[in-house]
Protein backbone atom coordinates (compact mmCIF):
# COMPACT_ATOMS: atom_id res chain seq x y z
CA UNK A 1 0.00 0.00 0.00
CA UNK A 2 1.41 3.42 -0.92
CA UNK A 3 1.49 5.89 1.93
CA UNK A 4 -1.02 8.75 1.88
CA UNK A 5 -0.26 12.43 1.91
CA UNK A 6 -0.55 12.67 5.69
CA UNK A 7 1.83 9.77 6.20
CA UNK A 8 4.36 11.42 3.87
CA UNK A 9 4.18 14.73 5.66
CA UNK A 10 3.76 13.31 9.13
CA UNK A 11 6.28 12.34 11.75
CA UNK A 12 5.87 8.57 11.39
CA UNK A 13 8.42 6.15 9.91
CA UNK A 14 7.51 7.15 6.34
CA UNK A 15 6.97 10.80 7.18
CA UNK A 16 9.16 13.70 6.06
CA UNK A 17 7.73 16.06 8.67
CA UNK A 18 10.74 16.19 10.95
CA UNK A 19 13.40 16.58 8.21
CA UNK A 20 11.32 19.31 6.62
CA UNK A 21 10.96 21.16 9.91
CA UNK A 22 14.68 20.85 10.55
CA UNK A 23 15.36 22.15 7.07
CA UNK A 24 13.04 25.07 7.74
CA UNK A 25 15.11 25.75 10.87
CA UNK A 26 18.27 25.80 8.70
CA UNK A 27 16.59 28.14 6.24
CA UNK A 28 15.57 30.54 8.99
CA UNK A 29 18.98 30.46 10.66
CA UNK A 30 20.83 30.97 7.39
CA UNK A 31 18.53 33.85 6.44
CA UNK A 32 18.80 35.45 9.87
CA UNK A 33 22.58 35.14 10.09
CA UNK A 34 22.95 36.27 6.48
CA UNK A 35 20.70 39.26 7.02
CA UNK A 36 22.45 40.31 10.24
CA UNK A 37 25.86 39.92 8.63
CA UNK A 38 24.36 41.91 5.77
CA UNK A 39 23.48 44.76 8.08
CA UNK A 40 27.11 44.90 9.19
CA UNK A 41 28.23 45.03 5.54
CA UNK A 42 25.35 47.38 4.78
CA UNK A 43 26.23 49.88 7.49
CA UNK A 44 29.87 49.65 6.44
CA UNK A 45 28.93 50.12 2.80
CA UNK A 46 26.69 53.07 3.59
CA UNK A 47 29.47 54.66 5.66
CA UNK A 48 31.87 54.27 2.74
CA UNK A 49 29.36 55.70 0.29
CA UNK A 50 28.83 58.70 2.57
CA UNK A 51 32.53 59.22 3.23
CA UNK A 52 34.20 62.49 2.37
CA UNK A 53 37.12 60.75 0.68
CA UNK A 54 36.42 60.00 -3.01
CA UNK A 55 38.45 56.80 -2.78
CA UNK A 56 36.30 55.44 0.03
CA UNK A 57 33.15 56.46 -1.81
CA UNK A 58 34.40 54.61 -4.88
CA UNK A 59 35.04 51.47 -2.83
CA UNK A 60 31.52 51.64 -1.39
CA UNK A 61 30.09 52.22 -4.83
CA UNK A 62 32.03 49.29 -6.29
CA UNK A 63 30.82 47.00 -3.52
CA UNK A 64 27.14 47.77 -4.04
CA UNK A 65 27.38 47.76 -7.83
CA UNK A 66 29.18 44.43 -8.02
CA UNK A 67 27.08 42.48 -5.55
CA UNK A 68 23.79 43.84 -6.81
CA UNK A 69 24.79 43.24 -10.42
CA UNK A 70 26.17 39.69 -10.28
CA UNK A 71 23.65 36.81 -10.15
CA UNK A 72 23.40 35.64 -6.58
CA UNK A 73 23.99 32.02 -7.41
CA UNK A 74 27.34 33.04 -8.86
CA UNK A 75 28.23 34.79 -5.62
CA UNK A 76 27.35 31.60 -3.77
CA UNK A 77 29.56 29.51 -6.08
CA UNK A 78 32.39 32.02 -5.92
CA UNK A 79 32.44 32.08 -2.15
CA UNK A 80 32.03 28.38 -1.67
CA UNK A 81 34.34 27.01 -4.34
CA UNK A 82 36.65 30.00 -4.34
CA UNK A 83 36.94 29.77 -0.59
CA UNK A 84 37.62 26.04 -0.74
CA UNK A 85 40.32 26.47 -3.39
CA UNK A 86 42.02 29.14 -1.33
CA UNK A 87 41.82 27.03 1.80
CA UNK A 88 43.12 23.92 0.02
CA UNK A 89 46.01 25.83 -1.55
CA UNK A 90 46.93 27.31 1.80
CA UNK A 91 46.82 23.97 3.58
CA UNK A 92 48.64 22.13 0.78
CA UNK A 93 51.50 24.60 0.79
CA UNK A 94 51.53 24.36 4.55
CA UNK A 95 52.21 20.63 4.22
CA UNK A 96 48.70 19.23 4.54
CA UNK A 97 47.82 17.41 1.31
CA UNK A 98 44.29 16.69 0.14
CA UNK A 99 41.20 18.72 -0.72
CA UNK A 100 39.48 20.78 1.90
CA UNK A 101 36.07 22.35 1.66
CA UNK A 102 34.51 24.98 3.83
CA UNK A 103 31.35 24.38 5.83
CA UNK A 104 28.50 25.17 3.47
CA UNK A 105 26.45 26.90 6.16
CA UNK A 106 29.19 29.37 6.97
CA UNK A 107 30.02 30.12 3.35
CA UNK A 108 26.36 30.30 2.44
CA UNK A 109 25.64 32.79 5.20
CA UNK A 110 28.60 34.79 4.03
CA UNK A 111 27.32 34.87 0.45
CA UNK A 112 23.79 35.84 1.51
CA UNK A 113 25.24 38.46 3.82
CA UNK A 114 27.44 40.12 1.28
CA UNK A 115 24.65 40.34 -1.29
CA UNK A 116 22.08 41.49 1.26
CA UNK A 117 24.60 44.02 2.55
CA UNK A 118 24.93 45.54 -0.92
CA UNK A 119 21.20 46.21 -0.95
CA UNK A 120 21.10 47.28 2.68
CA UNK A 121 23.91 49.80 2.12
CA UNK A 122 21.72 51.75 -0.25
CA UNK A 123 18.84 51.68 2.24
CA UNK A 124 20.96 52.86 5.18
CA UNK A 125 22.52 55.55 3.04
CA UNK A 126 19.23 57.05 1.97
CA UNK A 127 17.78 56.70 5.48
CA UNK A 128 20.75 58.62 6.85
CA UNK A 129 20.27 61.34 4.27
CA UNK A 130 16.70 61.79 5.45
CA UNK A 131 17.82 62.72 8.98
CA UNK A 132 17.19 66.27 10.12
CA UNK A 133 20.65 67.84 10.34
CA UNK A 134 19.30 70.28 12.92
CA UNK A 135 18.60 67.47 15.36
CA UNK A 136 22.14 66.18 15.02
CA UNK A 137 23.44 69.70 15.57
CA UNK A 138 21.21 70.04 18.60
CA UNK A 139 22.86 66.91 20.00
CA UNK A 140 26.33 68.22 19.29
CA UNK A 141 25.42 71.57 20.85
CA UNK A 142 24.56 69.73 24.09
CA UNK A 143 28.05 68.28 24.22
CA UNK A 144 27.26 64.84 22.85
CA UNK A 145 30.31 63.02 21.54
CA UNK A 146 30.26 61.51 18.04
CA UNK A 147 29.65 58.08 19.52
CA UNK A 148 26.81 59.25 21.74
CA UNK A 149 25.19 61.04 18.80
CA UNK A 150 25.41 57.85 16.79
CA UNK A 151 23.98 55.72 19.57
CA UNK A 152 21.22 58.00 20.80
CA UNK A 153 20.10 59.99 17.78
CA UNK A 154 21.54 59.00 14.42
CA UNK A 155 21.21 55.24 14.97
CA UNK A 156 17.59 55.07 16.15
CA UNK A 157 16.36 57.57 13.60
CA UNK A 158 18.21 55.94 10.70
CA UNK A 159 16.76 52.59 11.69
CA UNK A 160 13.30 54.06 11.73
CA UNK A 161 13.69 55.42 8.20
CA UNK A 162 15.39 52.26 6.96
CA UNK A 163 13.04 49.70 8.41
CA UNK A 164 10.32 49.63 5.73
CA UNK A 165 12.84 48.95 2.96
CA UNK A 166 14.83 46.56 5.16
CA UNK A 167 11.67 44.46 5.42
CA UNK A 168 11.77 43.86 1.68
CA UNK A 169 15.45 43.01 1.79
CA UNK A 170 14.79 40.52 4.57
CA UNK A 171 12.21 38.78 2.39
CA UNK A 172 14.77 38.55 -0.43
CA UNK A 173 17.42 37.16 1.90
CA UNK A 174 14.96 34.54 3.08
CA UNK A 175 14.26 33.40 -0.47
CA UNK A 176 17.93 33.55 -1.47
CA UNK A 177 18.80 30.92 1.09
CA UNK A 178 17.23 28.41 -1.31
CA UNK A 179 20.24 29.00 -3.55
CA UNK A 180 22.41 27.48 -0.85
CA UNK A 181 21.01 24.08 -1.85
CA UNK A 182 23.59 24.13 -4.68
CA UNK A 183 26.46 23.97 -2.21
CA UNK A 184 24.90 21.10 -0.32
CA UNK A 185 23.19 22.91 2.53
CA UNK A 186 20.15 20.94 3.59
CA UNK A 187 17.79 23.84 3.70
CA UNK A 188 14.13 23.73 2.84
CA UNK A 189 14.40 23.45 -0.95
CA UNK A 190 17.07 20.77 -0.88
CA UNK A 191 15.22 18.72 1.70
CA UNK A 192 12.03 18.99 -0.34
CA UNK A 193 13.97 17.85 -3.40
CA UNK A 194 15.33 14.83 -1.55
CA UNK A 195 11.86 13.90 -0.34
CA UNK A 196 10.41 14.47 -3.81
CA UNK A 197 13.01 12.17 -5.34
CA UNK A 198 12.68 9.35 -2.89
CA UNK A 199 8.86 9.38 -2.81
CA UNK A 200 8.25 10.38 -6.45
CA UNK A 201 5.91 13.06 -5.21
CA UNK A 202 7.62 16.25 -6.44
CA UNK A 203 4.44 18.29 -6.68
CA UNK A 204 3.48 17.60 -3.08
CA UNK A 205 6.86 18.33 -1.58
CA UNK A 206 7.66 21.39 -3.63
CA UNK A 207 4.23 22.79 -2.86
CA UNK A 208 4.80 22.14 0.84
CA UNK A 209 8.21 23.85 0.63
CA UNK A 210 6.60 26.82 -1.09
CA UNK A 211 3.93 27.02 1.58
CA UNK A 212 6.56 26.89 4.31
CA UNK A 213 8.53 29.73 2.71
CA UNK A 214 5.33 31.74 2.54
CA UNK A 215 4.44 31.12 6.16
CA UNK A 216 7.93 32.00 7.38
CA UNK A 217 7.89 35.11 5.23
CA UNK A 218 4.50 36.24 6.43
CA UNK A 219 5.26 35.59 10.09
CA UNK A 220 8.57 37.41 10.12
CA UNK A 221 7.03 40.14 7.98
CA UNK A 222 4.36 40.67 10.61
CA UNK A 223 7.02 41.03 13.32
CA UNK A 224 8.93 43.56 11.23
CA UNK A 225 5.70 45.39 10.49
CA UNK A 226 5.00 45.78 14.19
CA UNK A 227 8.52 47.02 14.79
CA UNK A 228 8.12 49.50 11.96
CA UNK A 229 4.85 50.71 13.40
CA UNK A 230 6.34 51.09 16.83
CA UNK A 231 9.34 53.07 15.60
CA UNK A 232 7.20 55.31 13.37
CA UNK A 233 4.81 56.22 16.16
CA UNK A 234 6.67 59.35 17.34
CA UNK A 235 6.44 60.86 13.86
CA UNK A 236 2.66 60.62 13.72
CA UNK A 237 0.63 63.63 14.68
CA UNK B 1 37.67 98.83 16.92
CA UNK B 2 37.70 102.53 16.25
CA UNK B 3 34.75 102.24 13.92
CA UNK B 4 32.42 100.76 16.54
CA UNK B 5 29.73 103.17 17.56
CA UNK B 6 29.43 102.93 21.28
CA UNK B 7 26.71 104.53 23.30
CA UNK B 8 28.06 103.34 26.61
CA UNK B 9 31.33 104.80 27.64
CA UNK B 10 32.22 102.39 30.37
CA UNK B 11 30.62 99.76 32.46
CA UNK B 12 31.68 98.37 35.76
CA UNK B 13 33.44 95.29 34.57
CA UNK B 14 33.13 92.27 36.85
CA UNK B 15 36.15 90.05 37.08
CA UNK B 16 35.60 87.27 34.57
CA UNK B 17 33.32 87.69 31.56
CA UNK B 18 30.99 84.78 30.81
CA UNK B 19 32.05 85.00 27.21
CA UNK B 20 34.97 86.83 25.78
CA UNK B 21 35.79 86.96 22.09
CA UNK B 22 38.85 88.56 20.57
CA UNK B 23 39.32 89.35 16.90
CA UNK B 24 37.08 86.53 15.75
CA UNK B 25 37.13 85.76 12.04
CA UNK B 26 35.16 83.22 10.07
CA UNK B 27 35.79 82.38 6.44
CA UNK B 28 33.89 80.06 4.16
CA UNK B 29 36.38 79.40 1.40
CA UNK B 30 37.40 82.84 0.26
CA UNK B 31 34.34 84.63 1.67
CA UNK B 32 34.94 86.24 5.02
CA UNK B 33 31.67 86.23 6.95
CA UNK B 34 32.99 87.49 10.30
CA UNK B 35 35.69 90.10 9.98
CA UNK B 36 37.13 90.52 13.43
CA UNK B 37 34.61 90.54 16.25
CA UNK B 38 35.51 91.70 19.73
CA UNK B 39 32.85 90.97 22.23
CA UNK B 40 32.29 90.35 25.92
CA UNK B 41 29.22 89.22 27.79
CA UNK B 42 29.05 89.30 31.55
CA UNK B 43 27.01 87.22 33.92
CA UNK B 44 23.41 88.37 33.99
CA UNK B 45 23.57 90.33 30.76
CA UNK B 46 20.91 89.95 28.10
CA UNK B 47 22.48 90.85 24.79
CA UNK B 48 20.40 91.11 21.63
CA UNK B 49 22.29 90.67 18.40
CA UNK B 50 20.62 92.52 15.56
CA UNK B 51 21.54 92.90 11.94
CA UNK B 52 20.36 92.44 8.38
CA UNK B 53 20.05 89.03 6.86
CA UNK B 54 23.48 87.70 5.99
CA UNK B 55 25.31 90.01 8.36
CA UNK B 56 26.74 87.03 10.24
CA UNK B 57 24.55 86.87 13.34
CA UNK B 58 23.97 83.11 13.24
CA UNK B 59 27.57 82.40 12.35
CA UNK B 60 28.74 84.46 15.31
CA UNK B 61 26.35 82.77 17.75
CA UNK B 62 27.25 79.32 16.44
CA UNK B 63 30.94 80.06 16.94
CA UNK B 64 30.27 80.60 20.64
CA UNK B 65 28.96 77.05 20.99
CA UNK B 66 31.60 75.83 18.50
CA UNK B 67 29.01 74.53 16.08
CA UNK B 68 31.07 76.63 13.69
CA UNK B 69 34.80 76.81 14.17
CA UNK B 70 36.28 80.27 13.89
CA UNK B 71 38.97 80.69 11.24
CA UNK B 72 40.95 82.92 13.56
CA UNK B 73 40.61 84.62 16.89
CA UNK B 74 40.38 83.78 20.55
CA UNK B 75 37.43 82.58 22.57
CA UNK B 76 37.18 82.39 26.35
CA UNK B 77 34.27 80.96 28.23
CA UNK B 78 34.17 81.83 31.95
CA UNK B 79 37.80 82.74 31.69
CA UNK B 80 38.71 79.36 30.23
CA UNK B 81 40.52 79.67 26.95
CA UNK B 82 38.99 77.41 24.31
CA UNK B 83 41.74 75.27 22.92
CA UNK B 84 41.77 75.90 19.16
CA UNK B 85 44.69 74.85 17.03
CA UNK B 86 45.72 76.33 13.71
CA UNK B 87 45.09 73.99 10.80
CA UNK B 88 45.92 75.43 7.41
CA UNK B 89 44.21 78.79 7.24
CA UNK B 90 41.56 77.74 9.78
CA UNK B 91 41.32 76.59 13.36
CA UNK B 92 40.36 73.18 14.57
CA UNK B 93 39.32 71.83 17.94
CA UNK B 94 42.29 71.19 20.16
CA UNK B 95 40.53 69.41 23.00
CA UNK B 96 37.34 67.53 22.18
CA UNK B 97 36.49 66.93 25.85
CA UNK B 98 36.81 70.58 26.69
CA UNK B 99 34.45 71.51 23.88
CA UNK B 100 31.88 68.90 24.91
CA UNK B 101 32.08 70.12 28.50
CA UNK B 102 31.78 73.80 27.60
CA UNK B 103 28.86 73.12 25.29
CA UNK B 104 26.67 72.06 28.20
CA UNK B 105 27.51 75.41 29.78
CA UNK B 106 26.63 77.43 26.69
CA UNK B 107 23.31 76.00 25.58
CA UNK B 108 21.77 76.74 22.24
CA UNK B 109 18.14 77.24 21.25
CA UNK B 110 17.51 76.92 17.52
CA UNK B 111 15.15 78.59 15.13
CA UNK B 112 13.65 75.24 14.13
CA UNK B 113 13.50 73.90 17.70
CA UNK B 114 15.40 70.75 16.70
CA UNK B 115 13.85 68.57 19.35
CA UNK B 116 14.70 64.91 18.80
CA UNK B 117 11.68 63.48 17.08
CA UNK B 118 12.06 59.92 18.34
CA UNK B 119 11.92 60.99 21.99
CA UNK B 120 9.07 62.31 24.08
CA UNK B 121 9.29 65.82 25.44
CA UNK B 122 10.43 64.51 28.82
CA UNK B 123 13.03 62.25 27.19
CA UNK B 124 14.29 65.22 25.20
CA UNK B 125 14.82 67.14 28.42
CA UNK B 126 16.53 64.26 30.20
CA UNK B 127 18.84 63.22 27.36
CA UNK B 128 21.83 65.51 27.83
CA UNK B 129 21.75 65.69 31.64
CA UNK B 130 21.68 61.88 31.89
CA UNK B 131 23.95 60.90 29.00
CA UNK B 132 26.32 63.84 28.71
CA UNK B 133 26.44 65.22 32.22
CA UNK B 134 25.89 61.79 33.76
CA UNK B 135 23.61 63.07 36.48
CA UNK B 136 21.32 60.66 38.27
CA UNK B 137 18.22 59.80 36.28
CA UNK B 138 15.78 60.22 39.13
CA UNK B 139 17.00 63.65 40.05
CA UNK B 140 17.11 64.75 36.42
CA UNK B 141 13.55 63.55 35.95
CA UNK B 142 12.36 65.68 38.85
CA UNK B 143 14.18 68.70 37.51
CA UNK B 144 12.93 68.12 33.99
CA UNK B 145 9.36 67.88 35.22
CA UNK B 146 9.77 71.05 37.23
CA UNK B 147 11.12 72.77 34.13
CA UNK B 148 8.18 71.55 32.05
CA UNK B 149 5.80 72.93 34.66
CA UNK B 150 7.59 76.19 34.40
CA UNK B 151 7.17 76.50 30.65
CA UNK B 152 3.60 75.23 30.89
CA UNK B 153 4.14 71.86 29.22
CA UNK B 154 3.89 69.35 32.03
CA UNK B 155 0.70 67.88 30.56
CA UNK B 156 2.60 67.27 27.30
CA UNK B 157 5.58 65.51 28.92
CA UNK B 158 4.79 62.19 27.23
CA UNK B 159 3.96 63.68 23.84
CA UNK B 160 6.32 63.52 20.89
CA UNK B 161 7.55 66.74 19.26
CA UNK B 162 5.46 66.09 16.13
CA UNK B 163 2.36 66.27 18.29
CA UNK B 164 3.13 69.77 19.58
CA UNK B 165 2.53 73.21 18.11
CA UNK B 166 5.57 75.25 17.12
CA UNK B 167 5.26 77.40 20.20
CA UNK B 168 5.09 74.36 22.45
CA UNK B 169 8.09 72.82 20.69
CA UNK B 170 10.14 75.94 21.19
CA UNK B 171 9.18 76.14 24.86
CA UNK B 172 10.20 72.50 25.21
CA UNK B 173 13.49 73.27 23.47
CA UNK B 174 14.13 76.11 25.91
CA UNK B 175 13.36 73.77 28.80
CA UNK B 176 15.74 71.22 27.28
CA UNK B 177 18.48 73.83 27.33
CA UNK B 178 17.66 74.87 30.89
CA UNK B 179 17.85 71.41 32.50
CA UNK B 180 21.52 71.27 31.60
CA UNK B 181 21.91 74.20 34.01
CA UNK B 182 23.90 76.20 31.48
CA UNK B 183 25.50 79.45 32.49
CA UNK B 184 24.76 81.09 29.16
CA UNK B 185 21.79 80.65 26.84
CA UNK B 186 22.17 81.29 23.12
CA UNK B 187 19.04 81.89 21.05
CA UNK B 188 19.15 81.99 17.25
CA UNK B 189 15.93 83.60 16.05
CA UNK B 190 13.82 81.54 18.43
CA UNK B 191 10.51 82.90 17.15
CA UNK B 192 11.21 83.23 13.42
CA UNK B 193 9.73 79.86 12.50
CA UNK B 194 6.55 80.43 14.50
CA UNK B 195 3.10 81.48 13.39
CA UNK B 196 2.53 85.05 14.61
CA UNK B 197 -0.01 83.99 17.23
CA UNK B 198 2.54 81.63 18.84
CA UNK B 199 5.39 84.13 19.14
CA UNK B 200 4.07 85.65 22.36
CA UNK B 201 4.16 82.48 24.45
CA UNK B 202 7.83 81.92 23.62
CA UNK B 203 8.82 85.54 24.21
CA UNK B 204 7.05 85.40 27.57
CA UNK B 205 9.23 82.49 28.67
CA UNK B 206 12.30 84.37 27.51
CA UNK B 207 11.23 87.53 29.34
CA UNK B 208 10.90 85.52 32.55
CA UNK B 209 14.36 84.06 32.06
CA UNK B 210 15.82 87.51 31.50
CA UNK B 211 14.03 88.80 34.59
CA UNK B 212 15.61 86.14 36.77
CA UNK B 213 19.06 87.30 35.72
CA UNK B 214 20.06 84.66 33.21
CA UNK B 215 22.90 85.37 30.86
CA UNK B 216 21.38 85.36 27.39
CA UNK B 217 22.57 86.13 23.87
CA UNK B 218 19.67 86.48 21.49
CA UNK B 219 19.69 86.83 17.74
CA UNK B 220 16.27 88.21 16.91
CA UNK B 221 14.17 90.25 14.57
CA UNK B 222 11.70 91.06 17.36
CA UNK B 223 12.66 94.70 17.78
CA UNK B 224 10.22 95.52 20.56
CA UNK B 225 11.45 92.55 22.52
CA UNK B 226 15.09 93.47 21.97
CA UNK B 227 14.41 97.04 23.07
CA UNK B 228 12.47 96.10 26.19
CA UNK B 229 14.35 93.08 27.45
CA UNK B 230 18.01 93.50 26.50
CA UNK B 231 20.58 95.06 28.72
CA UNK B 232 22.66 95.65 25.60
CA UNK B 233 22.28 95.62 21.83
CA UNK B 234 24.96 94.55 19.41
CA UNK B 235 24.39 95.55 15.81
CA UNK B 236 26.23 93.47 13.23
CA UNK B 237 26.83 94.70 9.75
CA UNK B 238 28.68 92.71 7.12
CA UNK B 239 30.57 90.67 9.64
CA UNK B 240 31.56 93.51 11.93
CA UNK B 241 30.07 95.04 15.04
CA UNK B 242 28.82 98.34 13.74
CA UNK B 243 27.18 99.60 16.89
CA UNK B 244 26.81 98.50 20.47
CA UNK B 245 25.08 99.95 23.49
CA UNK B 246 22.07 100.28 25.74
CA UNK B 247 18.83 99.66 23.87
CA UNK B 248 17.21 102.95 24.82
CA UNK B 249 20.20 104.89 23.55
CA UNK B 250 20.63 102.98 20.30
CA UNK B 251 16.93 103.06 19.55
CA UNK B 252 16.77 106.79 20.27
CA UNK B 253 18.87 107.17 17.14
CA UNK B 254 21.97 109.10 16.25
CA UNK B 255 24.50 106.58 17.53
CA UNK B 256 24.95 104.77 14.22
CA UNK B 257 23.63 105.86 10.88
CA UNK B 258 23.51 102.26 9.66
CA UNK B 259 21.57 101.14 12.70
CA UNK B 260 19.06 103.97 12.22
CA UNK B 261 18.64 102.93 8.57
CA UNK B 262 18.21 99.32 9.64
CA UNK B 263 15.48 100.27 12.11
CA UNK B 264 13.80 102.60 9.61
CA UNK B 265 13.73 99.86 7.00
CA UNK B 266 12.45 97.48 9.62
CA UNK B 267 9.63 99.76 10.69
CA UNK B 268 8.53 100.16 7.08
CA UNK B 269 8.07 96.38 7.12
N1 LIG C 1 28.14 76.94 5.54
C1 LIG C 1 28.27 78.08 4.83
N2 LIG C 1 28.98 78.10 3.69
C2 LIG C 1 29.13 79.24 2.98
N3 LIG C 1 28.60 80.41 3.33
C3 LIG C 1 27.88 80.47 4.45
C4 LIG C 1 27.68 79.31 5.26
N4 LIG C 1 26.91 79.67 6.31
C5 LIG C 1 26.66 80.98 6.17
N5 LIG C 1 27.24 81.47 5.06
C6 LIG C 1 27.19 82.87 4.58
O1 LIG C 1 27.62 83.68 5.64
C7 LIG C 1 26.90 84.88 5.67
C8 LIG C 1 26.34 85.10 7.05
O2 LIG C 1 25.42 84.10 7.34
P1 LIG C 1 24.59 84.05 8.69
O3 LIG C 1 23.72 82.86 8.62
O4 LIG C 1 25.52 84.14 9.83
O5 LIG C 1 23.73 85.37 8.59
P2 LIG C 1 22.57 85.88 9.54
O6 LIG C 1 22.96 87.22 9.97
O7 LIG C 1 22.28 84.89 10.58
O8 LIG C 1 21.35 86.00 8.54
P3 LIG C 1 19.80 85.67 8.75
O9 LIG C 1 19.20 86.86 9.41
O10 LIG C 1 19.29 85.49 7.36
O11 LIG C 1 19.70 84.43 9.57
C9 LIG C 1 25.82 84.75 4.61
O12 LIG C 1 26.23 85.50 3.48
C10 LIG C 1 25.78 83.30 4.29
O13 LIG C 1 25.46 83.11 2.94
MG1 LIG D 1 20.64 83.52 10.95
Amino acid sequence: MTPGMFDLLGFGPQGWGLPLLQAAGITISAALCGFLLGSVFGIGGATLKLARSPVLRLIGQAYTTIFRGVPEILVVYLFYFGGSVVLTTLLNTGGFPGFYSLPSFVMGVFAVGIVSGAYQAEVYRSAYLRLDRGQIEAGASCGMSKFLLLRRIIGPQTLRFALPALGNIWQSALKETSLLSVIGLTELLRQAGTAAGSTRQPLLFYAVAAAMFLVIGRMTGAVLGRMENHLAKPWRR
Amino acid sequence: MASVNRSVVAHNTPAVPAISVNDLHKRYGTVEVLKGIDFRAHDGEVVSILGASGSGKSTFLRCLNLLELPSAGRLQIFGEKVNLRPSGSNLRIGDRNQVDRLRTQVAMVFQNFCLWSHMTVLENLMEAPVHVQRRSRGQVRDEAEAMLKRVGLIDRAKAYPAQLSGGQQQRAAIARALVMKPRVLLFDEPTSALDPELVGEVLKVMRDLAAEGRTMLIVTHEMAFARDVSSRIVFLEQGRINAEGLPQELFRGGVSERFDQFIARFNQG
